[in-house]
């Protein structure tokens, strides 16, 4: 796990947003931005969907990003490839050191197959990218929803296969950072999930910042 | 075995078909080293389709084989892997795209090569995709099925050549009735320096409806559950429904 710091300082950014848990955030980035999602209390998972802002069809694709990288995580210096194979977004620096793309969103459906039948009505992720995506007013909607990355979240995979949930690596203070390499739509849910510690069994805020170049 | 029908599917080739809940479809490789990239959907509810991530921490693995179940979106199993000969089938590195293949194999147009001309999975999977409406934003990670990708302590990835064996098959039994489409184009980090998809054979036959104690089904809690859900769909009082066994 590789730990680079940003020059960038928070004084200096153009736009500052806390993101309640359980709560959708959407932006659009500008190509050359730079966009960090900060863990204000430590070990809260933010499921992430990248879209490019001309035509949202192109969108983040996990498989496509591991597969360039030859790595199942993602930290600084992922390029985060697009279903298209172009580079929407680059990390350019990561205190946390690991995050997931993997692992998927919550749901209300994958709730009951996950731990109980009874499970279906706690807040999810998907609950909140759909109402997100219902806001837009564009026509996204549920087949928007593909793949997303879950920032700060440990899912560790053995040379066996065998695949985990893991208590985080994260803490208060660690943030990741990334360049917009293009125009894109930023789709967060900061995670509602209760029944796995990708949240430590608290789901809390995080911040979101946005430096206009990357000189800061 | 009563073969409801069969379909050859040349290297390289696309397919789409119908595959209905009590049946099962086979796929055989026919020469070693082959590769199916295949989707699932909800034929009743298109927008409902294969998941890779809630099939892989549900049942908390990184690979698929046999007895396990690959679930939809929607916390339904779409089928279930009641006999595989291969062991691993990938389902985290995706497909390939015409930018890869022009840069691992060079050009090949139609117009000079007639039907041996070079395609891609991502294309070739839209192709199918679209004679239902559906296109490129409805293309999720697919199962690569004959392909063996690891993972390192570091996360690195490691494809295995030759994986799959001539005549290696994985059955999948169908819990509900899907769309399925596939691609025998080769895996993306395929490291063969030559253009050479595989064939296989896709067989189609009736299954019986899994019992309590089917081994797909009782793998774990979170496959029971899955099951639950599926069978919501198709009330009955005879067969093992609306419960977790």
């Amino acid at each position: 796990m590789s730990i680079l710091e940003s020059p960038r300082a928070p004084a200096a950014a153009s736009f500052r947003q806390v993101v309640a848990a359980g709560e959708p955030f959407v932006h659009q980035l500008t190509a050359g931005q730079c966009f960090r999602i900060l863990d204000l209390e430590g070990n809260q998972a933010v499921d992430t969907l990248f879209y490019s802002a001309v035509d949202p069809e192109e969108r983040y694709s996990a498989v496509d990003t591991i597969r360039a990288q030859g790595n199942i995580y993602l930290t600084a210096g992922s390029r985060l490839l697009s279903n298209r194979g172009n580079t929407l977004l680059t990390i350019v620096a990561d205190t946390c050191g690991r995050h997931d793309t993997l692992g998927g969103a919550c749901s209300a459906e994958s709730n009951t197959v996950r731990y109980a039948l009874e499970k279906r009505h706690m807040h999810s992720c998907r609950d909140s990218f759909l109402l997100a995506l219902a806001g837009l007013d564009d026509g996204m909607g549920k087949r928007d929803l593909s793949s997303n990355i879950n920032f700060f979240m440990n899912v560790p995979v053995t040379p066996e296969g065998q695949l985990t949930f893991e208590d985080g690596i994260s803490a208060a203070g660690r943030y990741v950072e990334m360049r917009a390499d293009t125009d894109v739509l930023v789709l967060i849910s900061n995670c509602p999930q209760l029944n796995n510690p990708c949240n430590a069994y608290n789901p809390t805020p995080v911040e979101v910042l946005v430096w206009d170049t990357e000189n800061g | 075995m009563d073969i409801l029908w069969s379909e050859f599917i040349p290297g390289g080739a696309h397919f789409s078909g119908v595959v209905r809940r009590g049946t099962s479809l086979r796929v055989t490789a026919q020469e070693a080293g082959g590769n199916v990239s295949i989707v699932l959907y909800n034929y009743e509810q298109l927008t409902e389709r294969y998941n890779m991530a809630d099939t892989l921490k549900g049942q908390h693995t990184a690979f698929i084989t046999r007895n396990h179940v690959l679930y939809s979106d929607m916390g339904r199993a779409l089928c279930s892997v009641t006999d595989d000969t291969c062991g691993w089938h990938d389902p985290m590195c995706g497909v390939s795209n015409a930018a890869l293949v022009e840069k691992k194999y060079g050009t090949a147009r139609y117009q000079e090569h007639r039907n041996a001309y070079h395609r891609n999975g991502q294309d070739s999977l839209v192709n199918e995709l679209e004679k239902y409406g559906l296109g490129l934003k409805d293309l999720d990670p697919p199962l690569n099925l004959f392909s063996k990708v690891t993972v390192d302590d570091m996360g690195n990835l490691r494809f295995h050549e030759n994986h799959a064996a001539a005549g290696a098959r994985v059955d999948l039994r169908f819990e509900m009735h899907c769309l399925v489409a596939l691609s025998t184009c080769q895996h993306p980090l395929d490291p063969g320096e030559a253009y050479a998809p595989r064939d296989v054979l896709l067989e189609c036959f009736p299954s019986p409806p899994p019992t309590a104690d089917d081994p797909a089904r009782t793998l774990c809690p979170e496959n029971a559950r899955a099951f639950v859900n599926t069978e919501r769909m198709f009330p009955s009082r005879s067969g093992v429904v609306g419960s977790v066994a």
